[in-house]
């Protein structure tokens, strides 16, 4: 142990001397830098900082994951042709975590190890980000999640009976939590598509399973019926018996709670096994491979996601623009803006924690990033960007879309009120 | 109650598709004593195959059409695997203590799950595969898939020929010799490599029909799809007595209506709603596999215990 933190520190110093050296010859060394050292002008050192970033970049989820890595990319590139935080150059490091939480803490540890990182972007699952919080919040590295929506991850275990406690201080998200999410999509089934008899099917991830005892809870309070429930487990193909079940069950919408890999060929073999009925789902099966994956089956399905369409804030629209001037491969997908949001919050506390020191990056940065972060108010991709004692978004828009033509539309949004 | 006949029916088709994979794992076990755990894979491969083929031809050819070049793609490529496999990973071991072999099963599985992920364009993601469009055909509450109509035909069809090629063939009854005692049927002038060959290309071949029944039953094949699919044709064939090819089609069928009863009804039972449903479908069915192999270790077919441990 002792022997390999001596090695880190050898190489560290050995790498910041030839560094240095290098600076008056140029930036050739690192092309990742080229942006920002002709913003900063000659002479002044420019102090490396790192976003890091943890996503399902391949697997199943890949389309999530590489547009939330992507987007922490463009903002941290934006940051550097703006200049905007004097003396401080962004990069990131992105992470794998396939979905899997015994990845994610592996990369959550070699995240803190990882000096120049003073704050991280991600995870997309909230199964993931159970066993992040602890690595973190030990570093006191900050970390912001674009896409969790478990509840249990800022108001901890018992938010059911209103006992909400912090779990963690370094754990901010982006993304709106289920108990908004649930709540907003059984009012919408309810009220306005007029359904009263839902089938209720999760993949009993933490995800999945809240997000549909929520729906579920809200349903019955309005004065809806479930009339039955399933559970599958994610990766199984064969849902031609809960199919079956559906339909002897009479309902006229079913409601699952779970992600797009397996909400796609569910809703396929429903309307196959003549349940034909429209799912609904959260914003884990908001995207387009779920319409491929239904195979033209998922006409009329509904999906909940957090905020309103990207495309059609304001502020979005220089976002939009620039993402598709990076020339990045993959589409920025459901949480591209949350993520960019992320990462710009991230940004905001860098600048801040630089500001109160006088101009100069302060040395225990890292620390300082956790203090601002929870201060911080923007106007971001999203809208308002900032975060409540519990590190949560203050932003609770919500947008309802529906499977029409082939493509997600937006059918209402709205700002959940309680 | 009224919806029986329909569970009965999805479990039927999901038990001919486990039956058409189990016969490759049976074969292959009945002849080298192999459980090719890689078996999974080259049914996946099949499916690829499959895909690879609709893909090459003209775009908008009707499925009718497509569909036997589909079949032939599919066979292509999973018995092009697998004989491979045979060749390259299996026969350099065939002296070796047997844990060898299964061992490198497992590995290649892993290998070819990740080549393909890796080499195959957009395979990271699951890749729709070609439907025959329109409604169930139904029956009062009673329907059928369209798409299913094909592993209606083709299981049972399969499972004729294989019998009579057994049966009726000269290399059919070599199988059987070399299956019995491989040593003397050395001696009767049977080329053992040969037959090995044979068994792993025929099971590849019906893996690769199962393959396109699943691509058309579920719209969908990705490279992750041989590992559960596997595992059940694998416990279909234990289930029905492993070696016996027969019992391989019985226990995939068993296995295929015994999952699809308990996802309908355990949650009905009193007392039991918490062990119900499509989760805990793969709990019944191995309750199902263990329960049978208390009462006959053999299986529900098989004949031959431990003739040669």
């Amino acid at each position: 142990m002792r022997k390999s933190s001596l090695l880190a520190v050898t190489i560290a110093v050995t790498a910041a001397l030839t560094l240095s050296a290098c600076g008056s010859r140029g930036d050739k060394s690192d092309s990742g830098t080229d942006s920002a050292s002709s913003g900063s002008g000659d002479g002044k050192a420019s102090t490396k900082v790192v976003i890091g970033v943890d996503a399902p970049i391949s697997g199943s989820l890949s389309a999530l994951g590489l547009g939330i890595r992507n987007s922490v990319d463009l903002a941290a590139k934006q940051a550097n042709a703006k200049n905007y935080v004097p003396g401080v150059t962004f990069s990131i490091e992105a992470k794998d975590d396939q979905a899997n939480p015994t990845t994610g803490k592996q990369n959550a540890t070699a995240l803190v190890d990882s000096k120049s990182v003073v704050g991280v972007v991600g995870p997309l699952n909230s199964s993931v980000s159970l066993t992040m919080q602890k690595v973190f919040d030990d570093a006191k590295l900050a970390q912001v999640s674009p896409a969790n929506t478990s509840p249990d991850l800022s108001l901890g275990p018992d938010w059911g009976s209103g006992k909400f406690t912090r779990q963690y201080q370094s754990y901010f998200r982006t993304a709106t939590t289920d108990v908004v999410q649930g709540k907003f999509a059984a009012q919408y089934l309810y009220n306005d598509a007029k359904k009263t008899k839902v089938y209720v099917i999760d993949d009993k991830k933490t995800y999945g399973a809240g997000l549909a005892s929520i729906f579920a809870d809200e349903f019955k309070k309005l004065g809806g019926t479930v009339v039955g429930t399933d559970h599958i487990n994610p990766g199984d193909k064969d849902f031609s018996a809960i199919a079956t079940k559906v339909a002897s069950a009479g309902a006229d919408s079913v409601y699952y709670g779970g992600e797009y890999p397996d909400a796609g060929p569910l809703s396929d073999q429903l309307k196959k096994g003549n349940a034909k009925v429209p799912l609904f789902g959260g914003d884990g099966i908001y995207d387009p491979e779920f319409i491929k994956l239904a195979n033209g089956n998922g006409e009329g399905d509904l999906a909940t996601s957090v905020g309103v369409p990207v495309e059609e804030l304001d502020s979005a629209k220089e976002f939009v623009a620039n993402y598709a001037a990076a020339g990045f491969k993959d589409p920025y997908a459901a949480y591209g803006g949350y993520s960019y949001d992320a990462a710009w919050s991230i940004i905001e506390a860098v600048k801040a924690a630089v500001e109160h020191n006088g101009g100069k990056v302060p040395s225990d940065l890292r620390t300082k990033v956790l203090g601002e972060l929870g201060k911080v108010k923007f106007t971001g991709v999203t809208g308002p960007v900032a975060f409540d004692e519990y590190g949560d978004t203050t932003n609770k828009q919500l947008t309802v879309y529906s499977v029409q033509g082939g493509t997600w539309k937006k059918v209402k949004s709205g700002t959940y009120g309680g | 109650m009224h919806e029986l006949p329909q569970n009965l029916a999805n479990g039927l088709m999901l038990g001919l598709m486990y039956g058409l994979i189990a016969i490759g794992y049976t074969m292959v076990y009945g002849i080298v004593q192999l459980i090719n755990f890689a078996h999974g894979e080259i049914f996946m491969i099949g499916g690829f195959g499959a895909l690879t083929a609709y893909a090459a031809l003209p775009h908008g050819t009707s499925l009718w059409l497509a569909l036997p070049v589909m079949i032939i793609g599919g066979v292509i490529a999973s018995v092009l695997t697998a004989t491979a496999a045979e060749r390259f990973a299996y026969r350099p071991l065939r002296t070796a203590p047997r844990l060898a072999p299964l061992i490198t099963a497992i590995g290649l599985s892993i290998a070819l799950q990740q080549v393909v992920w890796a080499f195959y364009p957009n395979a990271k993601k699951a890749l729709s595969f070609p439907q025959f469009a329109g409604d169930p055909i139904g029956l009062g509450s009673f329907h059928l898939q369209r798409n299913d109509l094909f592993l209606l035909v083709a299981a049972p069809l399969c499972m004729l020929v294989l019998a009579a090629f057994v049966r009726l063939t000269r290399t059919g009854r070599a199988m059987q010799a070399t299956a019995q005692d491989p040593d003397t049927a050395k001696l009767m002038g049977i080329d053992t490599d040969r037959i090995i060959v044979v068994a792993f290309a025929l099971g590849a071949g019906f893996a690769a029909v199962a393959a396109v029944a699943h691509g058309l039953r579920y719209g969908q094949v990705d490279f992750a799809m041989g590992f559960l699919a596997g595992l059940k044709a694998f416990t279909a064939a234990v289930l029905g007595g492993i070696g016996n090819i027969y019992g391989a089609m019985l226990g995939g069928l068993v296995l295929g209506v015994a999952e699809s009863l308990a996802t309908a009804y355990v949650q009905d039972v009193p007392g039991m709603h918490q062990l119900g449903g499509g989760a805990w479908a793969n709990v019944w069915a191995f309750v199902l596999l263990i329960v049978v192999l208390l009462v006959r270790p053999q299986g529900l077919l098989g004949e031959r215990v431990a003739d040669r441990v």
